[in-house]
């Protein structure tokens, strides 16, 4: 395992920021710590690089023991929430900046920036100060800084927060890209499920200083193993009278269940399938158009349920009386998730699709 | 239309033209109402400025004035910015020297000016001492808060890309404190221009001070009346080129 942490605990003041956390890491792989704000993923990345000390366990990079080095002894690269480019320098400072204090010679600085500046595609803009570039452009120079003394481990704190939404879904693939190019391990951090999933190789989950979950991002989607999990990740509705839906009478041992869009099949009121018994009678509460779809909350029997409604079925709007079909829902029980396939699914006599 | 007639006209009050002319018709009102000796008009005043120029008194006043402040600020300038950086940087320093700074801050250059003349003598040193004092505290306090709000994360990557200790300081701390201590830098000129024509008020034989002093003596009001507007000019002027040269040189560093 490339990076390795074992029974870490950190403690702010009253705050527990981390709880026996646990992990490895495989080298090469690009990691997502993924979980609400104050979950404590911040906190993780920064003992990974020094920048902040765990009160006790045992933090490996690459097999060795970083417990006592400093930040600047791990050879590890960071990128900032905030950038934390020196706004006094230009770009090609700010780049060679950990070339110089590795007392590098200027042929070598110059060629390595401008490979660089090659790689996050920015050629040209060596004499820009940090104030002159977009907040994506500043992004990007503050990766090619953090990579320049090629380190062996980039962590990046929130790489995209600080970015509008478009230029976002542009930077993320980019990095994904870039990452892959150069082929080192990394970290990054996020609150974003959808940015996790999307870039992520594997992703861990977090939640009130806790590990939840590790996992690929297929996994950890399909089988939500904690109740955490399985509540945070997709556009879950949380319900706990689970068992008034047609064809989840019998599952009883469950405290709450969980419910995601994709497992609501919505037909229109007037379509003849949707006289099958084992549908839904449904309302709609709330609807709002997504442009590919819209997005529904049902009210079934008093349970709220998030949908979605392809634009076959037309334009949804509040009060309008639809048929629902559940294929599957995530039970909890206490700690645990499991899943749950709607009975007559089971029942070869049930038409379905 | 009606939109940009209002932004000319604020434009206009912004010069000041329009408050300028509102205090010479003031002024103009009350100097014709009294005495030259009492209360001299702007024309008068003129006419004494012109009388004092062609004389020479003027420029070697004002040169001697500016000597003494550039020898005081300067001499503030490289005292306050090193300690004041060395104060913020180090906890304990900083711990210790902050409650007598707070203490000192309130004691004005001008109350120890006879104290001043005592140890330092009736000629220029005692006078450059006491711009010196007046402008240390301005850039020395600036300075530690420079230092002090000088952006975490900054660091942090520095020290994330190998920095030592000696380089953080140089190439982070440094740099970030380069706007307060700029602001201090401006702060203490204008100190350094109140003390000086206090001390020179008070003793000596030069300086737009003296002249201010000595021109009421001898009952030339209207001199001293140009000595004061000489005075206000020359601060003015000297703030507005600290300022722009800070801008143009320092834009970087974030002064605005």
């Amino acid at each position: 395992m490339y990076v390795e942490l074992k029974n870490i605990n950190k403690r702010f003041g009253d705050c527990q920021a981390s709880k026996d956390v646990s992990f490895e890491i495989e080298k090469g792989k690009l990691i997502g710590l993924l979980g609400p704000s104050g979950s404590g993923k911040t906190t993780i990345l920064r003992m990974i690089a020094g920048l902040e000390k765990q009160d006790s366990g045992d933090i490996y990079i690459n097999g060795k023991l970083v417990n006592e080095l400093t930040p600047s002894q791990r050879g590890v690269g960071f990128v900032f929430q905030n950038y934390a480019l020196f706004p006094y320098m230009t770009v090609y400072d700010n780049i060679a900046y950990g070339l110089r204090v590795e007392g590098k010679d200027k042929a070598y600085i110059k060629e390595r920036v401008t490979e660089l500046l090659e790689l996050v595609s920015l050629s040209g803009l060596e004499k820009r100060y940090p104030d002159q570039l977009s907040g994506g452009q500043r992004q990007r120079i503050a990766l090619a800084r953090a990579l320049a003394p090629k380190p062996e481990l980039l962590l990046l704190d929130e790489p995209f927060a600080a970015i509008d939404a478009k230029v976002r879904q542009e930077l993320r693939t980019w990095l994904r890209r870039t990452i892959d190019k150069i082929g080192i391990t990394s970290i990054f951090v996020t609150h974003d499920q959808d940015e996790a999933i999307e870039v992520a190789d594997e992703i861990v989950i977090t939640n009130e200083g806790r590990v939840e979950q590790v996992g690929d991002p297929v996994d950890i989607y399909l089988h939500p193993k904690t109740s955490f999990t399985a509540k945070f990740i997709g556009k879950s509705s949380v319900i706990t009278d689970y068992r008034k839906l047609k064809g989840f009478n019998d599952e009883g041992e469950g405290t709450e269940a969980v419910i995601r869009p994709e497992f609501v099949e919505l037909l229109t009121n007037d379509s003849p399938k949707g006289n099958d018994p084992s549908y839904e009678d449904a309302m709609v509460e709330q609807s709002i158009f997504r442009g590919d779809s819209f997005e529904v909350i049902l009210d079934i029997d008093g349970l709220k349920i998030k949908a979605n409604s392809p634009l076959v079925n037309g334009p949804l709007k509040s009060g309008d009386r639809v048929k629902a079909f559940i294929n599957m829902i995530y039970i909890i029980r206490g700690e645990e998730t499991y899943q749950v396939k709607n009975s007559s699914l089971d029942d070869s006599n049930t038409y379905f699709i | 239309m009606e939109k940009k007639e209002i932004s000319i006209a604020e434009r206009i009050l912004k010069i000041g033209v329009i408050s300028w002319a509102i205090v010479l018709i003031a002024w103009s009102i009350v100097g014709y109402n009294y005495e030259e000796i009492f209360f001299p008009s702007p024309a008068e005043t003129l006419r004494a400025l012109i009388e004092i120029i062609q004389d020479g008194t003027l420029g070697a006043d004002i040169l001697a004035s500016l000597r003494r402040i550039g020898k005081g600020w300067g001499l503030a300038i490289v005292t306050a910015v090193p300690i004041g950086l060395v104060t913020g940087h180090f906890k304990p320093v900083r711990l210790l020297v902050e409650p007598v700074l707070n203490l000192f801050r309130f004691i004005p250059a001008i109350a120890l000016t006879s104290m001043f003349l005592i140890w330092f003598g009736v000629d220029d040193k005692s006078k450059v001492a006491l711009i010196l004092y007046a402008a240390f505290f301005p850039i020395f306090v600036n300075t530690i808060a420079g230092v002090v709000t000088a952006d975490k994360s900054l660091v942090e990557a520095a020290s994330c890309m190998g920095a030592g200790k000696l380089r953080v300081f140089f190439t982070v701390i440094v740099p970030s404190a380069i706007p307060n201590i700029f602001t201090g830098v401006r702060l203490g000129l204008g100190s350094s221009i109140i003390c000086v024509i206090a001390a020179e008020m008070l003793v000596g034989g030069d300086g737009l001070g003296y002249l201010i002093q000595s021109s009421r003596m001898y009952y030339k009001t209207a001199w001293a009346f140009a000595g004061i507007f000489t005075l206000a000019l020359i601060g003015f002027v000297l703030d507005r080129l600290l300022y722009f040269a800070g801008k143009k040189t320092l834009k970087h560093f974030g002064v605005k």
